[in-house]
C-alpha cells in the first residue's frame, strides 16, 4: 500500500502545510470577504426595501386617513349648506305666501268695497226708479202727482221694511 | 495488470532536497495545487459581478459560504465565528480534493493517511490549545464527567483521555479509509469491465452506481470531517461534555 510508505510522508506534510496555509490565506483575505460583502449587501438591500415598504405603507395609511377626514369635512359642509339652503327656501316661501295672502286680502277687500258701492248704487237706482213708478202710478190713480220728497220717503220706508 | 493500489502511488515530479530532507513536489502536491486553484477560482470568479440576485454559479458559492457558516452557528454558536475562515478552508480543501479525485486519472490527495492525519492532528492540537488558553487548568475537568461516583473517577478519566486522544486518529482514519476503499473498489470494477468483454456491462453498471455513491461520499466525508472539527471546537470553547 503506497500510503504506508514513510518516505512519502515528509514531502506530503511539507506541501500540505505550505499549500493549505496559502489556501487559508486566499480564502480568508480574498474569497470570503467578497462573498460576505455580497451577502451583507443583499441583506442590507432587503432591509432597506422592507423599510421603504413599511414607510410607504404608513404614508398610504396617513393619506387614507387624510382623505377620510377631508371627505367627512366635505360631507358636514355639504350638509350644512343643504340645511341652510333649505332654511332659506322655507323662509322665502313663507315670505312669498304672506305677500300673496296680503295681496289677496287687499284685492278681496277692494272687491268687497266695489261690490258694496255697486250694491249701494244699484239700490239708489232702484229707489229712484221705484219713486218714479210710484209717482206715475199715483198720478194716474189720483190725477195729482205727489211731491218727490214724499215719494222718496215712502219708498225708503217700504224698502227698509222689506229688508 | 496494474494493481488497484497503483493509483495511490506518490511520484516526485520535481525532486527537492533541503538539508537532507525530501521536500519533493509530488503528484500529491500537484493535485493539492489544482484543487486549491479550482476552489479559489470558483469562489472568487463566481462573485466577481456581485449580483444582487445571484446566478447559478454565484448561488453555489454563496451556498457553500452559508452552509459552513450555518454549521459553525449550529454546532459552536457565536463563539465559533473567528474560526470560520479556517473551518471553511478545511471543508473546501477536503471537498475539492475529494471531488477532484473523482475525475478519471487524477490523484486523490485525501486518500493518503498522512494527509488526513496531518489535518486531523492540526485540528486536534489547535482545539486543545484553544481549550487550554481559554480555560487553563479547568480544561482537565473535561475528563471527569459530572455525576460519576468517586470510586470510578480514575477509570472514567483513563477512558475519557483515551477517547480524547483517539479523536485525531478516528478523524484521519475515517476520511482516509473512505477515500481509499472507494477508489480501490472503483478501480477493481473498472478492471472487471475491461476483463469481462461483453459481459462487462454488468460491472460497468455497478461502476456507474459506485461513481454516484463516491460523489455522495466525497461530500459526506468533507462534511463529517468539518462537523466533527466544529464539535471539537465547541467542546474546547464551552467545555460541555
Amino acid at each position: 500500500m503506497p500510503q504506508l510508505d514513510p518516505s512519502t510522508f515528509l514531502p506530503q506534510i511539507f506541501w500540505l502545510a505550505v499549500l493549505f496555509g496559502a489556501f487559508f490565506l486566499l480564502m480568508k483575505n480574498v474569497a470570503l470577504p467578497r462573498i460576505g460583502e455580497v451577502l451583507q449587501a443583499r441583506a442590507l438591500r432587503l432591509n432597506e426595501d422592507l423599510d421603504t415598504a413599511q414607510r410607504l405603507r404608513v404614508e398610504a395609511e396617513r393619506s387614507i386617513a387624510e382623505y377620510q377626514a377631508a371627505l367627512d369635512k366635505a360631507k358636514t359642509e355639504a350638509m350644512a349648506m343643504v340645511q341652510k339652503a333649505r332654511d332659506e327656501a322655507a323662509r322665502e316661501s313663507a315670505r312669498r305666501i304672506a305677500e300673496v295672502e296680503a295681496k289677496l286680502a287687499a284685492q278681496s277687500k277692494a272687491a268687497e268695497a266695489r261690490i258694496a258701492e255697486a250694491k249701494a248704487g244699484a239700490l239708489g237706482h232702484v229707489r229712484g226708479a221705484a219713486a218714479d213708478l210710484a209717482g206715475s202710478l199715483v198720478e194716474k190713480l189720483v190725477g195729482q202727482a205727489p211731491s218727490t220728497a214724499e215719494l222718496q220717503a215712502a219708498v225708503g220706508r217700504a224698502m227698509d221694511r222689506r229688508q | 495488470m496494474e494493481s488497484p493500489l497503483e493509483q495511490f502511488k506518490i511520484k516526485a515530479l520535481i525532486p527537492l532536497h533541503a538539508g537532507g530532507l525530501d521536500l519533493s513536489f509530488t503528484n500529491s502536491a500537484a493535485f493539492m495545487v489544482l484543487a486549491i486553484a479550482v476552489v479559489t477560482l470558483f469562489m472568487t470568479l463566481s462573485v466577481r459581478s456581485r449580483e444582487l440576485v445571484p446566478g447559478r454559479v454565484q448561488s453555489v458559492a454563496e451556498l457553500a459560504y452559508e452552509f459552513v457558516a450555518g454549521m459553525i452557528k449550529d454546532n459552536v454558536g457565536q463563539a465559533g465565528r473567528p474560526y470560520f475562515p479556517f473551518i471553511f478552508t478545511l471543508f473546501m480543501f477536503i471537498l475539492g480534493a475529494n471531488l477532484l479525485g473523482m475525475v478519471p486519472y487524477t490523484f486523490t490527495v485525501t486518500s493518503h493517511i498522512i494527509v488526513t492525519f496531518s489535518m486531523a492532528l492540526f485540528v486536534f492540537l489547535g482545539v486543545t490549545l484553544i481549550a487550554l488558553i481559554k480555560h487553563g487548568t479547568h480544561f482537565f475537568g473535561f475528563f471527569v464527567p459530572k455525576g460519576v461516583p468517586k470510586a470510578l473517577i480514575p477509570l472514567v478519566m483513563v477512558i475519557e483521555v483515551i477517547s480524547y486522544l483517539a479523536r485525531p486518529v478516528s478523524l484521519a482514519l475515517r476520511l482516509f479509509a473512505n477515500m481509499t476503499a472507494g477508489h480501490t473498489m472503483m478501480k477493481v470494477f473498472g478492471s472487471f469491465v475491461v476483463m469481462m468483454g461483453l459481459a462487462g456491462v454488468l460491472p460497468f453498471a455497478v461502476l456507474i452506481a459506485l461513481t454516484g455513491l463516491e460523489i455522495v461520499i466525497a461530500f459526506l466525508q468533507a462534511y463529517v470531517f468539518t462537523v466533527l472539527t466544529c464539535l471539537y471546537l465547541n467542546d474546547a470553547l464551552h467545555l460541555h461534555h
